[in-house]
């Protein structure tokens, strides 16, 4: 089972290294993080990437929609749901 | 088979006779200068993969007059296929699209059995480089005469950022880019007919247009085609991207859409959208875009997606797009653009 307390820091620290507006630590996991900075296509793409090699998981196409990806909280609930989706797949 | 754009040179009984740590007199193969010119003047990038002391062989390369042809050398102990794998990564294009020669079948292997899609070819056959089909682009545009110059310009460009410290936004903004998108012209149609053939990653469709294409397209009412250019204060990376438009009742359709994957770490991958949308809403029409997967243009699947795009339609790989335009994203704020619109003056100067 994955643990959600390491995957939200992960995923908190990645967004922190990637994208400027976050280097004062100010990022709290609710926040939006296109109403705080701007966020370019290579930076989105790079979330994707990173959500996937991280925790080892594919994003089909209807998951790929800003709303998934747009703060830290959305983006362990989308890891959460394609892990158990996958667990699930397995015990079948 | 796809273009080649860059040729990788190993050295030693490769680009010359003779071995270079064994201190023999070395000599350039015979009509090695004209194929390096040649293939430069067709925009095929040059490479090196070498076991050599570095600097030993770039005082070579040098006292041959020709150092300056070769991009992101790599010269030293390791294996060939990571000496590849780092062109590949500098140089930011397919694997498929590289060739690496050498005279030792280990090393042709070795890449070989890591990199499947490099071409590999036998240092004995040199001089049929430039008779190669995938060598000899369809078309030389201002653009490929000039490519060595632009990766240089991106390599100066690449140790500033490196060397500079502090946030990439802050960065960018330092480096004073203008974002120049107006209709094409006619002497833009052989630039936008090569974006067609080489770009892959932000392409909606892949598919290629020709100069005759494009021209007609060029002409006919029902279409606009736009082409961007980007500046920066190291100079101009060209003409580095396109957008096709369809004019309908109700609805402009994006037939193509394409960004040159050089300039995506400029943080421009989605400013050619935002002024499509903009214009559409302006002209009081939807925004619609064909898109076709592929197994390169995640990438622009991702950005329609985050620029609320919805799929209306879809066919396999064939899926259509619409917009509503309430929602339309706003220009980087580290860009001048600088726009030829025909509908609206928001958001930029108009020329």
């Amino acid at each position: 089972m994955m643990d959600e307390k390491v995957a939200r820091i992960q995923i908190h620290n990645f967004i922190e290294e990637i994208i400027d507006a976050f280097h004062d630590g100010e990022l709290k996991d609710s926040d939006n993080i296109y109403d705080k900075g701007f966020v370019s296509s290579l930076g989105a793409m790079r979330l994707l990437q990173y959500i996937e090699n991280t925790f080892e998981v594919q994003v089909p196409d209807e998951d790929i929609h800003l709303k998934n990806f747009n703060s830290v909280d959305s983006m362990v609930a989308l890891v959460q749901k394609l892990k158990g989706d996958a667990s699930n797949a397995n015990d079948n | 088979m796809k273009d080649l754009k860059c040729v990788v040179w190993d050295l030693d009984e490769t680009l010359w006779d003779g071995i270079l740590l064994e201190g023999d007199d070395l000599q350039l193969k015979p009509s090695i200068l004209e194929i390096l010119s040649i293939l430069d003047s067709r925009g095929i990038l040059l490479s090196i993969a070498s076991r050599n002391n570095f600097d030993q062989a770039m005082e070579k390369l040098k006292a041959f007059g020709i150092e300056h042809y070769f991009l992101y050398p790599e010269i030293g102990w390791g294996a060939k296929s990571v000496s590849i794998a780092r062109i590949q990564k500098n140089l930011n294009i397919g694997m498929d699209t590289i060739l690496y020669i050498d005279d030792q079948p280990f090393e042709l292997d070795e890449v070989k059995l890591a990199h499947p899609s490099v071409t590999i070819i036998q240092a004995a056959k040199y001089q049929e480089l430039t008779k190669m089909e995938r060598l000899t682009p369809k078309m030389v545009t201002e653009v490929s005469n000039r490519r060595r110059q632009m990766y240089l310009e991106d390599q100066k460009r690449q140790s500033a950022e490196k060397e500079f410290i502090g946030p990439s936004q802050d960065f960018l903004a330092s480096l004073n880019m203008e974002f120049k998108i107006s209709l094409a012209k006619e002497e833009d149609l052989l630039r936008a007919e090569e974006l067609t053939f080489r770009t892959n990653q932000l392409n909606s469709t892949g598919i290629h247009y020709s100069y005759d294409d494009l021209k007609h397209l060029v002409n006919s009412p029902n279409h606009h085609l736009w082409v961007c250019e980007l500046t920066d204060k190291y100079g101009s990376y060209g003409k580095i991207g396109l957008a096709l438009v369809e004019v309908q009742e109700d609805a402009w359709c994006i037939r193509l859409i394409l960004m040159s994957c050089r300039t995506v770490s400029r943080g421009v991958g989605t400013v050619m959208l935002s002024f499509l949308m903009k214009e559409a809403k302006s002209a009081g029409k939807l925004l619609r875009a064909d898109f076709h997967r592929t197994d390169r243009n995640r990438h622009m699947y991702m950005a329609y997606k985050f620029t609320n795009f919805i799929e209306t339609q879809s066919n396999e790989n064939r899926i259509v797009f619409e917009n509503d335009l309430t929602v339309i994203q706003e220009y980087p704020p580290y860009l001048k653009i600088v726009t030829e619109s025909i509908y609206s003056i928001e958001g930029g100067d108009v020329i």
